[in-house]
């Protein structure tokens, strides 16, 4: 039962939910006494490849094919199921991220393999059966899902497992083709426009998320919620009604039809607490609500708060940090 | 141009979720269903895009028993033209896929929206199985589409950005804000949609791949500790020293 992992670069790094995804494999592998190879996709440095071995990783499969380096579905689809069939993979995970939920679930298809996404916790092997726990109706719940299939596709929720660090391992990584033609590039992206992260950590893979609604009262006060991002080393998030009116972009809105994070803390700042917003934070390990309104729902839903209006209490939150060194 | 648009039926958002006394389903007695959210962008952009080209149809389609009718009927409403309903409760997303890619295989649908996921069993899966089954592209999830004759543009979101995508008729392709701004039925569409066309399937096709063995809660909030707010630098101890997340 060999394990086969899809590890997602981007400007030569490994992302953090790859690294988050390489750990849950190499621990997949062990449970069923086998090794985990990886597959990976996107710009990647041999160097940083080879780090994947503190993840617990044997083997990395690359193809330096430059069309690789941006997301193209029918592509990716074809080198990995290649990758899958060269090494007899029988369990392959990968993030639950939009790329890998995107070839995931057409890998299921291609390789008739049953596919869980959205995956909190290592499968149960026990008796011969495969059971996966996965998030389901928004947070709100928790499914224990049989594969049944002899093939298994496991999508991991990000921040769901800690990468884990073996210093000085490394991974071989080994050039690898799956013969890909222009038809395999049909749907590749004309263009691709990165926005600006703020403090430069990207929103749906942070640890840490500072979160402001319609209590900050205006866009021209979110440097309250960037200062203590920034002191934290945080993403900065909002809620629907901001993204809405075009204080914050779209791809800062977190809720129901926004991103779904689960990071380890979120500090929500003047958002009342909705239950829209809380599916798509709910699995926060951390809650932390400040709102000047004791009666605000989100209360219920939190680990910390502080009743108090945010103009006072985010510039002491940014100094404390600060003073933590 | 002929749009098909798949529909699924969910609790509503503010649903408490329980679970039958051997948890191995959801508890439905009492539950208001709707359609599912992310499916309204995909419903109401398809219905746009046939108004500006002045002609086409728009389908919907939706994998339930006879009690998802209601939420059929108020997709009507809202501007479809007709629907096909296939006869059975869903099993996992692999069995809602081959549904859907047999009614297209039969219908010559040109695109094939859905919403990114459901809010209930939050698969994002059945988009890429049904493209998969169909051999045709998906572009998932996409946050704009615009079409001009058989080309289709598309904003696919990805972590950090967004990709600009062409792909040509038939496609597939989930969809979520800001995609469009739903539409709610009026009272016309309401009149309208009790005599539009609403054919029933039966389901055919392989068994489920996946089963759900137990659904369980999330473990409860001990209950929020409350920090005074001109002490509020307490609050940062207390997420190093207790909480260890800073």
């Amino acid at each position: 039962m060999s394990v086969l992992v899809v590890i997602e670069c981007d400007n030569g790094e490994v992302k953090k939910s790859s690294l988050e995804v390489a750990t849950y494999a190499s621990q997949v592998a062990q449970q069923l006494g086998s090794t985990a190879t990886a597959v990976a996709v996107g710009e990647a440095t041999e160097d940083n490849l080879a780090k994947l071995g503190e993840q617990g990783i044997s083997k990395v499969l690359y193809d330096a094919e430059p069309r690789l380096k941006d997301f193209v579905n029918g592509a990716y689809t074809k080198l990995i199921a290649t990758a899958a069939e060269q090494e007899g993979a029988q369990v392959l995970v990968l993030a639950n991220s939009n790329i890998g939920a995107a070839v995931g679930s057409r890998l299921s298809i291609r390789l008739k393999a049953s596919l869980a996404t959205n995956a909190v916790e290592l499968p149960r092997t026990e008796g011969g059966q495969f059971v996966v726990k996965r998030g389901a109706f928004s947070g709100k719940a928790l499914a224990d899902v049989a594969l049944t299939t002899d093939r298994k596709i496991i999508a991991v929720k990000k921040n769901s497992i800690e990468a884990q660090q073996e210093a000085g391992k490394t991974a071989s990584v080994e050039k690898f083709s799956a013969n890909l033609t222009d038809a395999d590039f049909a749907d590749a992206p004309k263009q691709v426009v990165m926005q600006e992260q703020a403090g430069g950590v990207l929103l749906p893979e942070a640890a840490k998320v500072v979160s402001g609604g319609r209590g900050m009262k205006g866009p021209e006060n979110w440097n309250l919620i960037e200062d203590l991002a920034k002191a934290l080393g945080a993403a900065t998030a909002c809620s629907k009604p901001v993204s809405d009116v075009d204080w914050r972009p779209h791809h800062e809105h977190v809720g129901q039809t926004g991103i779904t994070i689960s990071p380890n803390l979120y500090i929500a700042c003047g958002i009342s607490g909705a239950i829209q917003h809380l599916a798509g934070v709910n699995s926060s390990k951390v809650i932390v609500v400040i709102n000047k309104d004791p009666e605000a729902p989100f209360f219920k839903a939190a680990d910390y708060g502080i009743v108090g209006d945010v103009f006072d209490v985010l510039p002491k939150l940014t100094q404390a940090v600060k003073e933590l060194g | 141009m002929k749009f098909l648009v798949c529909i699924s039926n969910v609790p509503d958002t503010t649903t408490k979720i329980t679970f039958t006394p051997d948890n191995k389903e959801f508890n439905k007695a009492g539950v208001q269903f709707v359609i599912n959210p992310w499916d309204e962008y995909a419903l109401t952009r398809a219905i746009e895009l046939k108004e500006a080209q002045g002609g086409g149809t728009v389908t919907v389609l939706n994998v339930g028993e006879a009690d998802t009718e209601p939420n059929i009927r108020k997709a009507l409403a809202i501007g479809a033209d007709d629907a096909i309903r296939v006869n059975a409760a869903p099993k996992d997303a692999f069995f809602v896929a081959e549904q859907i890619a047999n009614v297209a295989k039969d219908g010559g649908y040109d695109v094939i929206l859905m919403g990114k996921e459901s809010i209930d069993y939050n698969g994002f899966q059945v988009h890429g199985m049904v493209g998969e089954l169909l051999g045709i592209p998906t572009v998932a999830p996409a946050m704009k589409l615009d079409m001009s004759g058989n080309n289709a543009t598309l904003e696919r979101e990805i972590e950090g950005g967004k990709e600009i995508v062409e792909v040509n008729t038939p496609f597939v392709a989930s969809c979520q804000q800001p995609m469009c701004e739903p539409r709610i039925p009026n009272m016309r569409g309401i009149m309208t949609a009790r005599t539009k066309p609403l054919k029933v399937v039966e389901p055919t096709g392989d068994a489920p791949r996946t089963e759900v063995t137990e659904f369980a809660l999330p473990p409860k909030k001990q209950g929020v500790k409350l920090i005074p707010a001109e002490n509020a630098g307490e609050l940062i101890k207390l997420l190093r020293n207790e909480a260890k997340v800073i």
